[in-house]
This record gives structure tokens, C-alpha cells and sequence, in this order.
């Protein structure tokens, strides 16, 4: 048993958990079916089932600093098939979020982080998504964590395939009201 | 002015702790009608039984009031001291100031006072009480056993030996059940026909039953001691009493190729068919859905080959009636379907193990039937899909058991056993063979049960997983199991020629119908309610009626089997008396104030009321009314509530009774 | 047939082939779509894995644009995009707080009226009947394996569509249209979804599976409705064919593609040859 965690502030953990995931933590009996399912499961270093446990024991920080929920790709298989109807997705959401939140993103998974904060950046600016836009803000920001040239220009060959395809928009369409755009971003942030 | 003596009771500790008994006995002592009150240790106990008769014959008492526990508890010993001192039975009265009082209440001076309430409130109604008679009614000493699996194989055999007769019905073709398809058992391995199929012979020939095989029951009316059943029997084509079972018609039957209910589709049969080879009867039976002749009236082979001369193809169904004194229920369970079809919408399936779309995922039925000497295959180990051994073979548990998302909540119980069986013996069949048990929890609790599951692992060398299965898919030929293992915290695939899984308990189709005939309850899951589940566990709240086997909750042979025995025990007290007595406590009609609406009837849960005449000495009609069947009645009050001009009343709880209590406390 | 029409981000971008494809068939058919004015984005997978309110609120914009304009029902071809607008209806439609909250976030009223509808869906309202009178070339050299991928019908709960195990409404249409479909495993195995760019490896790993499955049970070609699923397996083949050293060779079609063609329509004019993967 680890005491370093103390409890009440690691069931605190759980509890946010819950409310954000709408989903009862306690309702999991650790069957694996989770884990089973996952696409993903072979290269997390903690499982779904585990991450659970974890926050059942309240050890949630421990889960906070997973690689694994970075690695998740939200396909819902796992709350799918889950016996006990917990919301293994939903809880992989609201770790992200928390995980952010508190500034303890794994640093190998941060390059995730970065893109789906990338992704955000780009719908709160244009409205839409603006796919050239995305890979040039996500290539400099992940290229400024981790300074690797080769991840830089990985795909630069994709564009000229692209091109041919008539797939390359050097112009996004956005909204005309972009203004409303960063209000509701701005609400929505605001956890108060 | 009534003459009633109050007895409180200290229970010990239990009532004493939180209520001053002595205070208590002084003030009851002043409510009318109270000729003495007193406090006592254990009234329950001998001399406290002496001390409430003796106060019966010194102060010529006509009504008691114990304040003690519950009436559950108590009520009939204390009706029997009070007989014993020449008192009516039924002039005794307990207010219950234990559960009700004493062991949830703190507040010592509070809690004298809500005793002394609850005394009240009994005496009110002793000071009403009515010398009442027990009702007396006549049995039929034969007993209806419903169901000729194990279970009810050995309640018929234990009642019949026991001297009385017994009518069995069995809906299929032949008694045997589900153990019949088994191959060995846990935890001995011993060969289940070889231990089943003299039972089932015995039954066949047993002078004192009566086997209705191919029969359902239809109709049920009457009481205990007096039930009239009617039984439907199936159209069988075939007049089992001129039949020698011979084998010449199915043998001639060109239709050879119907996938066999015995076998759970894993084999193939006639349309003319025994289902087995040990079938009681051994006679066979046309299935009307195959049968050419039937469907239109082309082949008759089988017909035009018997010498008996016992094909009768314009066989109907034919209802008959037995009379019988108890049911014993023992119908038995199905395993919950895997496939996309469900009875319920709540049971959504289990698409993604692929069961009915990969041939090689089947259900731990199909598996035995696979591993049987008698089965398809003569017990060599055969996948369905191609005939080829199996090298790797994946059991999973717990399929819809367990699982509240898209199955059942509740554990099946047997599957860990057997699925560690299915381990231990494809192990002895196929000594290359790897077998893989993905498992939530293994529950052995049972006599050498533990030991056998260890022996599956240690000894036979089966690889558990602790985790559930997500998903099979086929590859390259292989299915391919994608499980997780929870301890080692990691996902494990493993490549599967067989996947059995254990599916779920559930009762046998129609038994809910079953059970509202015969007014037996039953829980969400269709499982037949026992009265009480530790003291009353083969008894029923329809009274007459039993229950045994899996029809009450998933449980194993020894079990069923041990409840069997129980359920033909409880039949046997039930059949001892000359009469059966039953308590008078029922609901009566006044005649002359019914408006014949039949409120009640429609209302009552037991059909005990009955519309009849009034008729003059000299036969006279007079006018319409409800009756109750003394027989039937269960003392609900249902039609007391429901009666719109007051006429029905409840014998040991008028509404004289109930206003004289309600009245003294306001 | 008058439909609101969500296009979502991917069909304005790299995935317009599929717009393209499907108004193309739908206008064949004469279902006419009616853009959403002033659609957003709908937050996708960044939004709900960052921010929860985020993800409601995105969706809940577009749910009052539509409403505004008087859709009842609305096409999403999408299904990230589908089962995000599905997901924030449901829970607006059942909470009158929530409601309340929304309207103020996204500044307009919300009630959650508006149905969503996947492409599947929209063919489904054309009927199998309309479809099977309007064929002009039955597709019979296909083989196909229908790929659900992961949102069509996931959650269950959520998008209430088809069986989340065993979907086969797709395979309806496809052998109304006289092609053949192939039993497989891998219907609905996650393709990687939107990691493409974060984590490619992932995407070349599980799409290989998917591609290898489909051709192990005898087919020639995969039917798809979902943008992401179309580039992880037909613009990330060629990756997928080197890093693992195979060759599939498999079409990927849009459902729209396929009903499209068996409706006479010229591959031009679908967008199919625009696709990265084309007939060997």
C-alpha cells in the first residue's frame, strides 16, 4: 500500500473524474474487458482496467501521469462492452482534461496533447478546421517540444500527392463571425 | 367484560435492555379488559409456557396477549400452551414490541411507551377474538411431479418409494433432462448417463409412476390436497403401447438429416427419432415440422415398415385429467441464447463473440454433447466446422452471467465447476491439446470442488486468464481471442481452433405461465420463489406446491438432487395426516349483503372465490353471490379491500377488529 | 427530399472527394441538402479529450444554427461529426438546465429538436425500393467488405444505429446493388481515427489489420461513410504496404461512391478518381 498518496485529496481525484464523466467508478469489478478490447491496450503502460483501479484505490495522480490515456483513441469500444456500463471512454476524456489541467502530461505523450491542443487553437481562430494550417501550427509546436527535424518534414512529400488529388487547400473556408467563436471558447474554459 | 391475561416478555436482554418491563406490566394491568399482566424472562421457554397456563386455569383467562417477538417466531407455540390449558387457539394475541420496539428504539421511557401502544392494540383485538376451528380438508395421496430431469427423477423415485403414487410430465420425448446430454461429472468424473440412466429406468418402471412423457401441464385447479390437473399430451404419431421400439421407422425415414435438440444441433437425427438411445420411453416420435407425410402427405415409409402397426399420423393432441394432492416443480433450466435473438430487450446478445457466425464458437452444452461417448462425434473431439481436432481450445465463463450491461447480473454458480471439467477432460482426449480458461473469479465452494478446479490447473495444465473476453474474430483459418489478462494488467490474444462458452443459467421456456397456474411466484429472472430461503427453501407461498432443481436458482446435480429429496420429503408430510388442517384465518362472504359484482373474484390472486346461488332449504334460487373456497383461500384480505358493499370479512382480522385498534390508540 | 446538410471540417479539406461523391448521388436521387449556415466545427476528438463543456458546446452551436434555419433533420456524413451533434441533442433534449447553459454559451436559443442523421441513414429514408428502381449498372464485380469503423454505431446508447457488434446495413444496400460482400471480422475494428498526424504508427498498425482481414475473406474492395476511415486506409495504403511489405491493392469506397456507380453515375463525377488507391 502506498501511502504516500493521502487519500481524501486522491478520492477527490475520483470524484471529478466521475462528475466530468458522468459514470461510476465503483460500479467497475475489473473484469478486463476494457483492456481486452482496446486497440491500443498492447502499447499502454497502464491498461484501461488499471487506470480504473487506480483511481478506485486513489492512487488517480498515478493515472494522471499515464502514457496510456494520450494513447487512447477514442473508439468507444471499450464503454461499449463494458458489463458494468461504466464509461471507460468517458473516464479516458476526463483524464485527459484533468491530466492538462493540472500540468502532468506524460512528456513522451505530449506531442498528442500538443495536436489536440493545435486542433482546438485552429477551430477557435477560423471557425473550421483548417488542415494546412493545423499541420504547419502542430509540426512547429511539436518540433519546439522535442527539436526533432526528421518529424518536422515528415510529411512534406504528402503535399504534392495531395495537390495532384485536388486535396491541398492552401485557403480554408471560415466562419464570417469568428468573434462568437472565441466568446464560447472563452465560457466554456471558464470553470467558475 | 373480557377476562385477558398479558404475558411480556424480557426476551432476555432484548426487550429488557430498552423497555421497563415491570413499569410496563403495571400500566397494562389497568387497560380494560386486562384481568392480570406480567413480565417473565423467556416466555417461549418451559416454565414460561407453564406460567401462561397456569394463569389460563387460575384467573379462567379467555383471551392472551403475549408481548414478545415476532408472531413468525412464536405464535404457534404459544396457540399451543394455550389449547394445551383448554384456551381456543385463537384467543391468543401477540404484539410484537422486539423487532417492532425494543431493537430499534434507544430511549428507554419512549420505548415503554410505544410498547404499551402496541399491548394495547392487541388487546383491543383479543378482547374480539372468535373461538375459531382449524379447516380440515381430505388428500389425495399422489403427487405431481413436474419435469423428469435429475431433479425430478429423484423427487418422483423418493415419493413413490415412499409408498405414494406419482404422476410425472415431461414435456419432451423423454425424461432424462439436461444431464442426460452430459458427459462426466465434476468433481468425481463419473459418466453422467451411467449414474442417470438406471434412475430414469427405474421411473420407466416403477410401479407407483405415472409417466407422461411428450406432455405439458395445461390447467391446474383445486388446493393442496386436492389439486385436479389437466395435461395436454402431445400429438406423438406414435401409440407408445403398441410400440416395441424396434428402430425399424427411423431407420427407414429418409429424412436423416434434422440437427438433433438432444445434441444442441452439434448432431443429426430422423424425423422419426428417439432422442437418444437410453430414452425412457424408448419410443420415437414424429417431429410434424419434417415429416413429409404430415407436411404433405408424401413417403408414410415408416408407417407402411412398422409391424406394430403404432404409426398413426392422424394423431391429435389429447388433454387428460389427473387428481393429485402436491406439485413438486422441477422444470428445470435453459442456457441463455448468445446469438442476436433475445426474449428480452434488456438481453441484447453477445455479436461480438461471433457465436452462430463462426461454426467453431459454441456453448458448453454443445461441448459435452461433443466430449460424450454417446454424443455425435462418440466422443472423439471434433470442431463442428471441418471434423478437425482442436489444439487450442478457449473456455470463456461467465457469458450474459455477470454481465448487467447486455446479460444477467447474477452468477450461474456451476460454470467455474464445469468449465474446469471441460478443461480437465479435453485434456485427457487430446494429450497435445492446450486448453485456455478466460475467467472473472473462480468460485469452487463445494465439496472437493476447490481441489478439482487446482487439478485442472496443476495437473491437466490448463492456462487461466483472469479477465473477460472483448472479442473473437476468425483470421487465417484461426479464431482469434482477444482477451485481457487483469493481473498481469496486459491484453492477451490467443489463437483458438474451439471456443466454448459458458452461458448463462436461466429457467426453462414457460415457466412464468407455469407458475401463474400454479399461483407460485417467481423473481425478475423467472426463477421460482422458495417461501423462505433458509428455513423454507423447497416450499412455495402456494401451499401444496414445491420446488427443486434449477427452477429455483442455478445450482448443480448434488444440490438439485439433495433439494429434490427435500421437496419429496416435505410431499411425504404433506400426505401423512388423514386430513390436512389449515388455518381458519380465511375470508368469508355475508351471502345476504353481496351484490354478486365480483369485485373479489376478479381481484384475488388465488382463484378461491367463486360466483354461486343462494337457494332455499327447498332449492329455491334466491339470489346470485361470491363464495370462497376454504380450500384456496390464503387469508389476503385482497377482496376484504376491494368489496364495494362490505360484505367480505376476514376470519382473525375483522374490520370490527381493526377499527377497535385503530380506535384505542386515538 | 429537403435534408439540412453538416458537412463537417474534413469534406470542406482533404476529404472532399466524399462531399463530392455524395452530392453527386444524393442530387442523382433528388435529395436536396440545404447547408447549414455558418456551421462550426464540432470539436471532434480534441475537444472532448481537452474539455468536456467544449465538446457539448461546439456541437450545441451547430444544433441552433439548424434549428434556426427549421431543419428537423440534418445529415452529418461524418460520424465523429454525427455522434458528437447526436451526443450534445440528446443530453440538450433531456435537460432543461443544460439548455439553458448552452444557449447562453454558444448565444443562441437551443432545444435539441433537430435529428442527425449518417449517410446510411439518408439512403435508408431513400428506401432499398427507390434505390433498386434506379439501377443502371449492378455492381457485380465488387466483393466488398463493409467497414462500420468505430462511431457509426458507438456508442449504442448514444447513435442508436444498427448492431454495435454486428452491423449489416450497409451490406443491405450493397447486395440490393448486386455486389457481393464478404462476411469479415474486422467491421468495426477501430482504424486509428484521428491520430493520423499525433501518432502515425498507430494508424498504419491497426488500418494493416483491418486491410489484411478484408482480403483474407476473398474481398476486392472496402465500402467506408467516414472521412478519417477513408484516409487512414486509402491514403495511408501505400505507407501501410511498405512498412509492413504487402501488398493490398484495396479500393476504398465511399458508400456513396458505390451507390452512386450502380446508379450509372461516371467515377468522374463521384471523385473516385481521386482516391489514393486506385483499381489494380
Amino acid at each position: 500500500m502506498n501511502t504516500a498518496n493521502p487519500l481524501p485529496q486522491a478520492c477527490a481525484t475520483a470524484r471529478v473524474i466521475e462528475a466530468l464523466a458522468h459514470t461510476h467508478l465503483y460500479d467497475c469489478y475489473q473484469c478486463g474487458k476494457c483492456t481486452a478490447g482496446c486497440p491500443m491496450a498492447a502499447q499502454m503502460d497502464i491498461a484501461p482496467n488499471r487506470l480504473i483501479r487506480l483511481l478506485q484505490l486513489g492512487r488517480g495522480r498515478e493515472a494522471l501521469d499515464a502514457q496510456s490515456i494520450w494513447q487512447c483513441v477514442s473508439c468507444q469500444t471499450c464503454a461499449t462492452r463494458c458489463p458494468k456500463s461504466v464509461n471507460c471512454a468517458g473516464i479516458m476524456d476526463a483524464l485527459r482534461q484533468l491530466s492538462m489541467e493540472e500540468g502532468r502530461v506524460s512528456p513522451a505523450q505530449r506531442r498528442v496533447m500538443l495536436f489536440q491542443k493545435a486542433f482546438l487553437d485552429n477551430i477557435r481562430r477560423n471557425g473550421r478546421l483548417h488542415e494546412l494550417e493545423l499541420i504547419v501550427q502542430f509540426k512547429l509546436a511539436g518540433f519546439m517540444h522535442d527539436r526533432r527535424f526528421s518529424l518536422l518534414f515528415k510529411d512534406a512529400t504528402l503535399a504534392p500527392k495531395l495537390n495532384k488529388r485536388k486535396k491541398l487547400h492552401l485557403r480554408g473556408k471560415k466562419v464570417r463571425d469568428r468573434a462568437v467563436l472565441r466568446r464560447i471558447f472563452a465560457r466554456s474554459m471558464d470553470h467558475s | 367484560m373480557s377476562r385477558i391475561g398479558v404475558f411480556i416478555c424480557w426476551c432476555g436482554e432484548n426487550i429488557a435492555r430498552t423497555v421497563d418491563v415491570d413499569a410496563l406490566a403495571q400500566e397494562v394491568s389497568k387497560f380494560p379488559g386486562v384481568r392480570c399482566a406480567m413480565n417473565y424472562k423467556y416466555v417461549c421457554s418451559d416454565p414460561g409456557q407453564a406460567l401462561v397456563r397456569e394463569k389460563i386455569a387460575a384467573e379462567k383467562l379467555d383471551a392472551v396477549v403475549i408481548a414478545s417477538c415476532s408472531p413468525h417466531m412464536h405464535l404457534k407455540t404459544f396457540r399451543r400452551a394455550a389449547q394445551l390449558a383448554g384456551l381456543n387457539p385463537y384467543k391468543v394475541e401477540m404484539a410484537n414490541i422486539r423487532e417492532h420496539c425494543s431493537w430499534v428504539h434507544h430511549d428507554r421511557a419512549k420505548a415503554t411507551a410505544k410498547a404499551a401502544s402496541l399491548i394495547r392494540l392487541s388487546v383491543e383485538k383479543a378482547r374480539l377474538d372468535h373461538e375459531l376451528q382449524p379447516i380440515r380438508v381430505p388428500v389425495t395421496r399422489r403427487a405431481l411431479v413436474i419435469g423428469g430431469g435429475v431433479a425430478g427423477i429423484q423427487a418422483a423415485l423418493d415419493i413413490a418409494d415412499a409408498g405414494y403414487e406419482v404422476v410425472m410430465v415431461e414435456r419432451e420425448p423423454s425424461i432424462g433432462g439436461k444431464m442426460a446430454g452430459l458427459s462426466e461429472t465434476f468433481p468425481t468424473l463419473d459418466c453422467s448417463q451411467c449414474i442417470l440412466t438406471p434412475r430414469m429406468v427405474e421411473v420407466g418402471q416403477h410401479p407407483r409412476i405415472k409417466l407422461y412423457s411428450y406432455s405439458e401441464v395445461e390447467r391446474v385447479e383445486g388446493y393442496i390436497g386436492n389439486f385436479t390437473i389437466t395435461i395436454r399430451q402431445k400429438a406423438r404419431y406414435v401409440d407408445i403401447s403398441k410400440c416395441t421400439g424396434c428402430g425399424d421407422c427411423w431407420s427407414v425415414c429418409p429424412l436423416k438429416r434434422n440437427k438433433s435438440e438432444f445434441d444442441y444441433g452439434m448432431g443429426v437425427r430422423a424425423s422419426i427419432y428417439v432422442p437418444f438411445p437410453q430414452a425412457v420411453p424408448a419410443r420415437p416420435v414424429i417431429d410434424a415440422k419434417t415429416c413429409a407425410k404430415i407436411i404433405r402427405n408424401g413417403c408414410g415409409l415408416c408407417e407402411k415398415k412398422c409391424k406394430a402397426g403404432a404409426i398413426n399420423f392422424q394423431d391429435t393432441d389429447k388433454l387428460v385429467e389427473e387428481k393429485v394432492g402436491a406439485v413438486v416443480v422441477a422444470t428445470g433450466y435453459k442456457l441463455y441464447d448468445i446469438g442476436e435473438k433475445q426474449d428480452k430487450a434488456s438481453l441484447a446478445g453477445y455479436g461480438e463473440y461471433g457465436y452462430g457466425q463462426y461454426k467453431d464458437v459454441i456453448d458448453s452444452l454443445q461441448f459435452e454433447r461433443l466430449l460424450s461417448a454417446s454424443g455425435p462425434t462418440n466422443g472423439v473431439l471434433k470442431r463442428p466446422s471441418d471434423g478437425a481436432e482442436p489444439k487450442n481450445v478457449v473456455f470463456i465463463s461467465c457469458v450474459g452471467s455477470r454481465d448487467n450491461a447486455k446479460g444477467l447480473p447474477y452468477c450461474s454458480k456451476i460454470c467455474c465447476m464445469y468449465t474446469a471439467k471441460h478443461a480437465m477432460l479435453y485434456k485427457h482426449k487430446v494429450h497435445d491439446g492446450q486448453a485456455h480458461v478466460f475467467y472473472m473469479d473462480i468460485r469452487a465452494g463445494g465439496k472437493g470442488y476447490e481441489e478439482f478446479v487446482r487439478r485442472a490447473i496443476e495437473q491437466d495444465g490448463a492456462k487461466y486468464y483472469r479477465g473477460r473476453v472483448s472479442k473473437i474474430t476468425q483470421e487465417d483459418g484461426k479464431l482469434v481471442v482477444r482477451g485481457a489478462d487483469t493481473l498481469a494488467g496486459v491484453p492477451i490474444t490467443v489463437e483458438a481452433d474451439l471456443v466454448v462458452l459458458a452461458a448463462a443459467m436461466r429457467p426453462a421456456d414457460g415457466v412464468a405461465e407455469l407458475a401463474q397456474k400454479l399461483n407460485v411466484g417467481y423473481d425478475e429472472f423467472g426463477f421460482l420463489l422458495e417461501s423462505h430461503p433458509k428455513l423454507r427453501p423447497v416450499e412455495t407461498n402456494a401451499a401444496g406446491v414445491f420446488v427443486c432443481g434449477a427452477c429455483q436458482a442455478p445450482k448443480d446435480i448434488p444440490e438439485s438432487v439433495a433439494q429434490a429429496s427435500a421437496a419429496a420429503s416435505k410431499v411425504a408430510v404433506t400426505f401423512a395426516a388423514d386430513e390436512l388442517m389449515r388455518e381458519p384465518e380465511i375470508a368469508g362472504i355475508n351471502e345476504q349483503t353481496c351484490v354478486a359484482c365480483y369485485a373479489c373474484l376478479r381481484a384475488c390472486p388465488y382463484h378461491a372465490i367463486e360466483q354461486a346461488e343462494v337457494r332455499t332449504p327447498r332449492g329455491v334460487f334466491v339470489k346470485h353471490t361470491a363464495r370462497v373456497n376454504p380450500g384456496l383461500c390464503m387469508g389476503c384480505g385482497t377482496c376484504v379491500a376491494v368489496c364495494p358493499s362490505k360484505s367480505a370479512d376476514l376470519e382473525g382480522f375483522t374490520e370490527q377488529q381493526i377499527y377497535a385498534m385503530v380506535e384505542s390508540l386515538v | 427530399m429537403n435534408i439540412g446538410y453538416y458537412p463537417g471540417c474534413a469534406l470542406h479539406g482533404s476529404s472532399d472527394d466524399y462531399e463530392e461523391s455524395l452530392r453527386a448521388c444524393l442530387r442523382a436521387l433528388d435529395v436536396q441538402l440545404q447547408e447549414i449556415d455558418e456551421w462550426i466545427c464540432c470539436g471532434a476528438t480534441a475537444a472532448h479529450a481537452l474539455n468536456q463543456k467544449l465538446s457539448t458546446a461546439l456541437p450545441a452551436r451547430n444544433l441552433a444554427l439548424a434549428e434556426r434555419g427549421g431543419f428537423g433533420e440534418m445529415l452529418a456524413p461524418c460520424p465523429m461529426c454525427s455522434m458528437q451533434l447526436i451526443k450534445a441533442q440528446k443530453a440538450l433534449a433531456g435537460n432543461e438546465g443544460l439548455r439553458r447553459e448552452m444557449s447562453g454559451i454558444v448565444e443562441l436559443e437551443v432545444r435539441g429538436t433537430t435529428r442527425v442523421l449518417n449517410l446510411i441513414q439518408v439512403f435508408e429514408q431513400v428506401g432499398l425500393d427507390r434505390l433498386k428502381a434506379a439501377l443502371k449498372s449492378p455492381l457485380k464485380s465488387l466483393s466488398a467488405a463493409c467497414y462500420y469503423g468505430c462511431l457509426l454505431t458507438r456508442p449504442p446508447d448514444v447513435v442508436e444505429f444498427d448492431d454495435c457488434e454486428q452491423p449489416r446495413s450497409m451490406e443491405a444496400f450493397l447486395t440490393a446493388l448486386g455486389a457481393k460482400t464478404v462476411d469479415w471480422s474486422y467491421r468495426t475494428e477501430c482504424c486509428g481515427g484521428g491520430m493520423t498526424l499525433a501518432s502515425e504508427e498507430t494508424v498504419l498498425d491497426l488500418s494493416h489489420k483491418i486491410l489484411s482481414n478484408a482480403a483474407a475473406h476473398g474481398a476486392n474492395c472496402l465500402v467506408v461513410a467516414c472521412p478519417m476511415c477513408h484516409v487512414n486506409l486509402d491514403m495511408k495504403q501505400p505507407d501501410i504496404e511498405r512498412r509492413y511489405g504487402v501488398r493490398h491493392g484495396l479500393v476504398i469506397y465511399y458508400l456513396s461512391d458505390v451507390v452512386g456507380m450502380a446508379l450509372g453515375l461516371p467515377e468522374s463525377a463521384l471523385g473516385i478518381n481521386r482516391h489514393f488507391v486506385g483499381k489494380a
